[in-house]
């Protein structure tokens, strides 16, 4: 599965559920940006590794409304603490998707640990995650994108011809904060 | 832990607060509920102990300990775009593993954060490890144009009210540093 196509499942499931949606820095963000932008994304521009972080503090903010965040290999490995914040923290409402593509995507494809065979999917259980998910195939990511927890996707290596993003910081959080409040005030 | 329960009770009665003997612990945690922070991470310092633990027994304030310093940064973020008030307490050797976040992150998109700092390294100092950090909180505050203040017992609840107050304008970090002179003052 090409890791466009992964993320353009995710965002369709967001919609579908009214999800706010958090996405992880470099390609992945261009590549939702292209194919499914809503107000409810938020595109991190910078800070690798918190995507799963940033995720983490709407979903305890706000228990109400799901949050879904797509993170990367390269950056969950930077950032392996957040498994076991998410292991004892995460509510109901969270479900991080790591899209592994075994690579630093966006800087050359220079490989990650877990294409030498580090196993993400056994971090998460290890660090104490009850839920952890592993796919293959965009078949069966609908589903799990229903759930809450964690889950693997092995994607593709390779970025799709996408523009950069279009707005500004201050734009991407501007409307990202009035469509998540919205739902609070509702 | 039973004996700070007793004096926060104290402290919420009506004219209650004329009866304690303010301490550097009471003084932080009644700034931070003057403000009305309401979502705090944390990685604990030896000074920050009593100041954590009247924390989590606040049921108004969601307190997740995190692994390390950035991934508080981010969680921050994201429950601030969630409607809440957040503060990140911290040893200042934390504000050296939150740069890039803080950064490319908090500034970059004009997200308020109160940091609340234990600033070892300082006069009385009895760890060596400490002292280069120590020495460069101050000028790393500076050189990212974070406001910071360093308050006196007397001072420490107003400053630390203040200091969210003009994070919250600010729409940026600021940060309140906490030397061994503040927490050995009775």
């Amino acid at each position: 599965m090409k890791r466009i196509d992964a993320i353009f499942l995710a965002g369709q499931a967001a919609q579908a559920q009214d999800a706010l949606l958090v996405s992880n820095i470099g390609f992945p963000s261009r590549e939702l940006f292209s194919v499914k932008d809503r107000p409810e994304n938020f595109y991190m521009l910078g800070s690798m590794g918190l995507a799963s972080s940033i995720g983490l503090g709407l979903a305890l903010a706000g228990p109400e409304r799901k949050v879904i965040v797509l993170d990367g290999d390269g950056s969950v490995l930077m950032n392996l603490g957040t498994l076991a914040t998410i292991a004892h923290h995460a509510p109901e409402n969270y479900l991080l998707v790591i899209l592994d593509n075994c690579c630093y995507g966006s800087t050359g494809s220079q490989p990650t640990c877990t294409h030498l065979g580090t196993d993400l999917f056994a971090l998460a259980k290890a660090a104490g995650i009850k839920n952890v998910k592993k796919v293959d195939s965009a078949d069966d990511l609908p589903q799990v994108l229903q759930g809450q927890g964690v889950v693997i996707v092995k994607v593709e290596a390779g970025n799709a011809a996408v523009p950069i993003i279009s707005l500004s910081p201050e734009e991407i959080i501007e409307r990202f904060m009035r469509s998540a409040r919205l739902a609070a005030l509702s | 832990m039973a004996c700070i329960s007793i004096v926060l009770q104290k402290v919420f009665w009506p004219g209650g607060i004329n009866y304690i003997e303010m301490n550097p612990s009471l003084a932080v945690y009644l700034g931070m509920k003057r403000a009305g922070i309401n979502f705090a991470t944390s990685v604990p310092c030896v000074n920050l102990q009593e100041l954590l633990a009247s924390i989590n027994e606040d049921e108004q304030i969601v307190h997740i300990p995190v692994t390390r310093e950035e991934e508080g940064v981010g969680l921050c973020a994201g429950a601030w775009m969630g409607g809440r008030r957040p503060a990140l307490l911290m040893q200042n050797s934390g504000l050296g593993n939150s740069i890039n976040a803080l950064a490319s992150l908090d500034i970059l998109y004009g997200i308020p954060l109160l940091m609340i700092i234990s600033h070892r390294g300082g006069k009385g100092e009895p760890i060596v490890g400490q002292v280069p950090m120590g020495q460069l909180t101050a000028p790393l505050l500076d050189a990212m144009a974070i406001p910071h203040f360093s308050p006196r017992l007397a001072d420490a609840e107003e400053t630390v009210a203040g200091a969210w107050s003009r994070a919250y304008a600010g729409r940026r970090p600021v940060a309140v540093l906490l030397d061994l002179v503040f927490w050995r003052a009775k």
